[in-house]
């Protein structure tokens, strides 16, 4: 008997997801200690606060250069499709675990397309905001107005950022079997049946039975 | 010894200790007696021992150019013609405002990096910044510099060091003309209203004392001759206030964006406990079997008794 499964992510878009989520934390954690004074003590795991002033940025550039990888290798499959409006119109049903008159989507559902558009936006405004206000390096070359924009928009990026990747870690606790999907790669096929049926026949319409695994094993 | 004389430090949301009532002080610079002579410069710099680098002359009488990590103060000359066709030669000492609501200390990331006295004076501690850079974005006088040695904020302490035991500040003790005055701020605001009054008997109809509400007041004052346009006095604001940008950033949307962190993890936890995961039943699709491997042993042979089986 074989549990016949799907791979949705290769060792290399496994590697660079993680990798972004790694930098995301540790630039979320260091902007969020200079977000609010409640939260100023998460600099002590950087080192204290000019630790975290010198690191938050370094760290940011770096999340962002992963998160073009994402992008890249991603970005195709994030367009809207027809079925897309229905699905988000049906939104509630889909949040309440039902499935009868929730359209088929394909590789990504629309939520996921959202967030993936949202993260992007997020990732460039706080990338150009970012420099702005990088005292050390760029914020010479601009004016105070500039600044104080740059301050308000890094600021509202990070929050909407923070927000989308808590909404993002929710529905991978929730879904049942995306994070293993993110992990090791494999989904089985009635989870991508469920999840994503469009793509679930577009990767299975010319199958003939294969062991899942490779040759190197 | 607690620090009971200081009543507001950055980043903190609880009250600090207010229950000393020192008074409030101030420095009064008054303008139209001031010969731009640059001692209080010089004095400055030899209290707090600070040397800057030697700049270029770029053909005017600033020196240096601009206020630095190293340079608290400096004098800056403008040269304004009259509707009567008269220059007037107008310096302004440039420095620290002490702002009773300082926009520096709102924008302050770090806890106590820069606090406010009872008696008014605004001071960064050294110890305590990261060298972000957030009070110059919170600043409207664009006064904070951070050093390129040690990426600190630096700027006028009003001498807070003198100040706290009975001295004025050095720029005070030096200026050769009194055209700088420290004392209470209500003795300072007297002193400045009989100089007005002077000021105008002798022609300046519009001189008046500049104490900027749009910051809560401040703890230096101009006397000057055109209190009505105080920008000619090389881009003193008009109307100085923190600007609407930075009260957006550091104001009530920082609280509110916490929140909404905070409840958007509740309502997936809530969401998880009333609603539950999405499971996949993994028998919703037949597991599909492998043709190549035989689940029956062939060497078993069923019986038949009734022969139904047969052709």
């Amino acid at each position: 008997m074989i549990r016949r499964q799907i791979l949705r992510y290769t060792p290399n878009q496994r590697t660079n997801h993680w990798l972004v989520a790694i930098f995301f934390l540790m630039a979320a954690l260091s902007g969020l200690a200079l977000f609010h004074p409640a939260l100023f003590w998460l600099s002590n795991l950087f080192g204290g606060g000019p630790w975290t002033r010198i690191l938050h940025p370094f760290m940011g550039v770096v999340m962002f250069v992963l998160f073009l990888g994402l992008v890249i290798q991603f970005f195709r499959a994030n367009f809207f499709i027809s079925n897309d409006r229905l699905w988000l119109r049906r939104v509630g049903r889909v949040i309440q675990n039902e499935e009868e008159g929730v359209p088929p989507i394909g590789k990504y559902n629309p939520g996921q397309k959202l967030l993936f558009w949202t993260l992007l936006l997020c990732m460039l405004v706080l990338l150009f905001s970012g420099l702005v206000i990088w005292r050390a390096y760029f914020s010479e070359y601009f004016g105070i107005t500039a600044i104080r924009w740059a301050m308000l928009l890094h600021a509202l990026a990070g929050f909407v950022l923070v927000l989308s990747i808590i909404v993002h870690i929710y529905a991978g606790i929730w879904i049942k079997g995306s994070v293993s999907a993110m992990v090791h790669g494999w989904v089985s096929r009635a989870w991508a049946r469920k999840h994503h049926e469009l793509w679930y026949r577009e990767v299975t319409r010319d199958e003939h039975p294969e062991r899942p695994i490779s040759k190197k094993g | 010894m607690a620090s009971q004389d200081i009543i507001a430090r950055s980043a903190t949301t609880t009250v600090s200790p207010s229950v000393r009532n020192q008074e409030e002080v101030a420095k009064l610079i008054d303008t139209t007696k001031c010969i731009g002579c640059k001692a209080c410069q010089v004095a400055c710099s030899e209290w707090n021992e600070l040397r800057d680098d030697v700049g270029h002359n770029l053909g005017t009488y600033d020196n240096p150019q601009d206020l630095s990590a190293e340079t608290w103060t400096l004098m800056r000359f403008t040269e304004h013609e009259t509707d009567a066709g008269n220059l007037e030669w107008l310096i302004r000492k440039d420095g620290c405002m002490h702002c009773a609501e300082p926009g520096c200390l709102a924008a302050c990331p770090s806890p106590g990096a820069i606090i406010k006295h009872a008696n008014g004076i605004v001071d960064f501690d050294q110890d305590h910044c990261i060298g972000c850079g957030y009070c110059i974005t919170g600043c409207p006088f664009d006064i904070p510099r951070i050093s390129q040695k040690d990426h600190k904020a630096y700027k006028c302490t009003l001498c807070s060091d003198r100040v706290a035991v009975g001295l004025e500040p050095a720029c005070v003790k030096t200026c050769p003309t009194g055209a700088i005055v420290f004392g209470t701020k209500d003795d300072m605001k007297e002193h400045a209203a009989e100089r007005i009054v002077d000021l105008k008997s002798r022609g300046f109809a519009n001189a008046g004392l500049y104490d900027p509400e749009g910051v809560g007041g401040t703890h230096v004052m101009y006397v000057l001759h055109h209190a009505d346009t105080p920008v000619l006095y090389a881009g003193l604001p008009n109307s100085p206030t923190i600007s609407p940008l930075v009260e957006l950033w550091k104001g009530v949307s920082k609280p509110l964006g916490l929140l909404a962190m905070g409840l958007a993890v509740l309502a997936g936890f809530f969401h998880y406990v009333r609603i539950g995961p999405q499971l996949v039943e993994e028998d919703e699709l037949p597991i599909l079997k492998d043709p190549a491997v035989h689940e029956v042993d062939p060497a078993v042979h069923t019986f038949d008794p009734r022969g139904e089986d047969r052709p």
